[in-house]
């Protein structure tokens, strides 16, 4: 038991992770109103995206951009461990793009709704569905 | 990286998503949401994700905020849970 301690202490992050995604997760299932429920999406999407980004992350690790421009012979060669990685940077930033699409049509779906129903609650809406 | 912002930003963001979510009401659920968006975005800029930081910074916190603002407006703003 007492060897997983460490672990549990320095991987604090990746704990905090699962935490945010779980509560995103639990606001999908469980809660009542429309609107909350894109809250919770959008908080399990942005800590997907955290959890990515932290795996480029690198202690002593500077920003990837190139300090000295590009040179010629051994000076055009880079030392790979100075910089961060780039990769999982590149591929979250298309995923916040599309993050903000999809509340854009999740936000239009729930006006139409209110627009019909007169109400964002879930099971008033249900009842409403049910009755006619 | 440095380990105590990094700490003190991630605490601050899960009291941000608890939050915006128990707030009844969804006006305030949207503010809670953009303050966890800029956090967010703190986050990433100590990582040295920088143009992953401003695009959330201008998409995420800016723009999201701007569409529940507007949606809110546009239906009810009162929550059950």
């Amino acid at each position: 038991m007492e060897q997983y301690i460490p672990l549990f202490l320095t991987k604090y992050n990746y704990w905090v992770y699962i935490a945010l995604m779980m509560i995103g997760l639990w606001a999908m299932i469980a809660k009542n109103n429309l609107v909350k429920k894109i809250v919770g999406m959008n908080i399990f999407q942005t800590a997907i995206i955290l959890f990515y980004v932290s795996i480029g992350a690198k202690y002593g690790g500077t920003i990837p951009i190139i300090q000295h421009g590009s040179g010629h012979g051994h000076e055009a060669a880079v030392r790979a461990a100075d910089y961060i990685n780039p990769l999982p940077h590149v591929l979250m930033l298309t995923a916040i793009v599309v993050s903000v699409a999809t509340l854009g049509v999740a936000l239009a779906l729930v006006i139409k709704i209110h627009r019909r129903h007169r109400t964002l609650e879930e099971d008033e809406i249900l009842e409403q569905l049910r009755e006619s | 990286m440095i380990w105590q912002i990094d700490l003190a930003v991630l605490i601050l963001v899960l009291i941000c998503a608890v939050g915006a979510l128990a707030v009844k009401d969804l006006m305030g659920a949207a503010i809670l949401f953009g303050a966890y968006s800029f956090l967010m975005c703190i986050l990433w800029a100590v990582m040295g994700a920088v143009d992953v930081a401003f695009t959330e910074a201008s998409v995420g916190a800016g723009v999201s905020t701007v569409f529940f603002v507007a949606a809110v407006f546009r239906t009810s703003r009162r929550s059950k849970d």
